[in-house]
């Protein structure tokens, strides 16, 4: 253990932390969706493969990281607008098994669309010019784009839980999640919350993608790769959970990136070892309350 | 719209006698379509659906991970035949159903710890982590490039020895089985076992109760759905002499999904319907595009939406309410 130096454990804590806000930003769009409306969104990761795709077309156009950084999350997150608007809104009320078996509908057309508009071949994205360095940390050097992908995902972070805690709007989503019905009652038209928090989620999961395009190359199965990591750390963390989804998410990236550096060939396995051992103990999750939506 | 009267009688009859009605048309099958090797597909495939269907449709427990225990009984027969070096055909195939019940017994037991939606993405997760082992145990099953070089035995059946090596002698060894599977599904749903596997559906709480144990039940009902499928997937190590990795991807797990809901969860036929669809669809299909998953995708998503009780479901339906 003791000959390992430091600063490569050091630097290899540091992409969990990177990976781990990939995670972030990926859960927690899944387990609003899910506190609010009971719907699984399996195409969640094709919306994050779509956000890289779109960010490197408009990076094309555009000839900036930046245009494509703000562009292609909203456009992302307006195609999600469209996909509860027409497809998602007509399963209220059915099973919530159907919403999942829809959006797997979609996110399968999603991946072999996406290989027909940008081809099979994953594509590489170099990060912008003025992140491509690296910055000595004092014990190691560090990407520099990767320091800036952890102060966007914190970021948003904090915005969101301003918007959450401190709007209007924010308040009849933290009520919607716990009582649908009442808050229907008091005369809230749910319908434009639910396409908001669904358009909200896909834009994030946009975000993910463009962000972790020039870390991870884009390619039509990154997304279906990532749902399952994702739904593995949703159910850790407490399906529902905002807290659940980022401290499980934050772990999760620190476990898979430390056991790529101790035992690689366990680096795929080790989050359902985890998942497992957190059911045994802890059914509900971390942070679940027990019964939700069950 | 499907002029339904028409079907009428012929779903009627075929409900009534649904052994009797597979046995008679499976025996034809192989001559109806393009090719023998098709027909063997639909059936393996419509086993596999078939497991799947005895959790989803008749317990209401989406399962998204149903690739383990297909892929359990091809690697447990493959691995029979290839490594060990069994020379009996019954042997190996015993050795793949047992690698799925098992397998189907311990992942069933996770699972069954959360309900509804959580179940769905533990059978996922737990599925994929079977896959990954499988990559990385690449002395046992072959790592990615599969488990090649499967030797199809002649089958030892009373003293005689049988070659399975033509495509319809394959077919009508696939077919026993099969039948023997298919009554077997019917003798567990007119018991009381399989009446309280669809109270579990309707309502669950309600068949507690009733002073039912259903975390029991529903982990027979797993254990049963893995049997099932495994078979299926030791006859498709036979078919196919060689396991690809990909059988316990999670993609395997969703084309299982596509067949039994384009069929008719829930119905008894329903998954053999949606297996002959999906796979002469896809093969149909791949000849014209490329893309031919983007086609079926939309039809999958066409059909949760429009005709949620899938295309036997529907007739069956209309059948019953004229």
């Amino acid at each position: 253990m003791f000959d390992i130096p430091l600063s490569a454990l050091a630097a290899q804590a540091f992409t969990g932390l990177v990976l781990g806000g990939i995670f972030v930003l990926m859960a927690i769009g899944l387990s609003l969706i899910f506190g609010l409306m009971t719907v699984v969104n399996f195409a969640h990761g094709s919306f994050y493969m779509l956000g890289a795709y779109v960010a490197f077309s408009l990076m094309g156009l555009t000839k900036s990281f930046w245009a494509a950084l703000v562009l292609a999350p909203l456009v992302v997150g307006a195609l999600g607008f469209l996909v509860e608007r027409f497809l998602i809104r007509r399963l209220y009320g059915r099973s919530p098994d159907d919403p999942l078996l829809l959006t797997f509908g979609l996110s399968l057309a999603m991946v072999e669309g996406a290989k027909l508009i940008w081809g099979k071949i994953g594509l590489q994205v170099d990060p912008p010019k003025q992140l491509a360095a690296a910055v000595n940390l004092g014990f190691m050097n560090f990407p520099v784009y990767r320091l800036f992908v952890i102060a966007v995902t914190a970021a948003v972070l904090v915005s969101l839980w301003l918007f959450l805690e401190k709007t209007s709007i924010g308040l009849i989503i933290r009520a919607g999640s716990r009582d649908a019905l009442m808050v229907r009652a008091l005369g809230v038209d749910l319908n434009r919350v639910w396409l908001l928090v669904f358009g909200l989620g896909i834009a994030m999961a946009g975000l993910a993608g463009v962000l972790a395009g020039p870390m991870r190359g884009v390619y039509a199965e990154m997304g279906v790769e990532i749902i399952i990591d994702s739904f593995v750390i949703v159910v850790v963390g407490g399906m529902g959970s905002l807290a659940g989804a980022i401290i499980a998410g934050l772990l999760m990236g620190e476990i898979v990136s430390l056991t790529t550096f101790f035992a690689p060939k366990l680096a795929e396995l080790i989050i359902f070892i985890v998942m497992a051992i957190v059911l045994l103990v802890r059914p509900s999750g971390l942070f679940g309350e027990a019964g939700l939506a069950e | 719209m499907i002029r339904a009267a028409a079907f009428r009688p012929i779903t009627a009859w075929v409900s009534a006698h649904p052994v009797a009605s597979f046995v008679v048309f499976f025996a034809a099958f192989p001559f109806l379509v393009p090719y023998q090797s098709l027909a063997t597909q639909v059936l393996i495939f419509g086993l596999f659906a078939l497991g799947f269907n005895l959790l989803y449709g008749y317990t209401g427990l989406l399962s998204f991970g149903h690739a383990a225990y297909y892929g359990l009984g091809a690697y447990g027969a493959g691995i029979a035949l290839a490594k060990v070096k069994v020379t009996s055909l019954w042997l190996a195939l015993g050795m793949g159903l047992t690698a799925a019940v098992i397998g189907g017994a311990l992942v069933g037991f996770f699972c069954l710890r959360r309900r509804g939606i959580y179940f769905a993405m533990l059978t996922l997760a737990f599925a994929q982590m079977l896959y990954f082992i499988a990559f990385h145990a690449a002395d046992l099953t072959g790592g990615d490039d599969g488990l090649r070089g499967i030797p199809l035995h002649p089958l030892g059946l009373a003293g005689w020895s049988v070659s399975l090596r033509t495509p319809l002698a394959f077919y009508f060894f696939a077919y026993a089985l099969v039948v023997l599977a298919v009554a077997a599904l019917k003798r567990i749903l007119d018991s009381p076992f399989g009446a309280v596997l669809q109270a579990i559906r309707e309502n669950s709480d309600r068949a507690v109760a009733c002073g039912y144990d259903i975390n029991r039940i529903k982990l027979l009902s797993f254990v049963f759905s893995a049997l099932f499928t495994g078979l299926a997937g030791a006859l498709d190590a036979l078919r196919l002499t060689v396991v690809p990795v990909d059988s316990l991807y999670w993609t395997t797990s969703g084309q299982v999904v596509i067949m039994t809901l384009l069929g008719g969860a829930g119905t008894f036929f329903g998954p053999f319907v949606g297996a002959a669809t999906f796979l002469i669809l896809a093969d149909r299909l791949s000849l014209v595009i490329e893309a031919w998953p983007l086609v079926i995708g939309v039809i999958f998503m066409a059909f949760v939406l429009f005709l949620p009780r899938g295309i036997w479901g529907t007739l069956v339906a209309r059948g019953v309410e004229r």
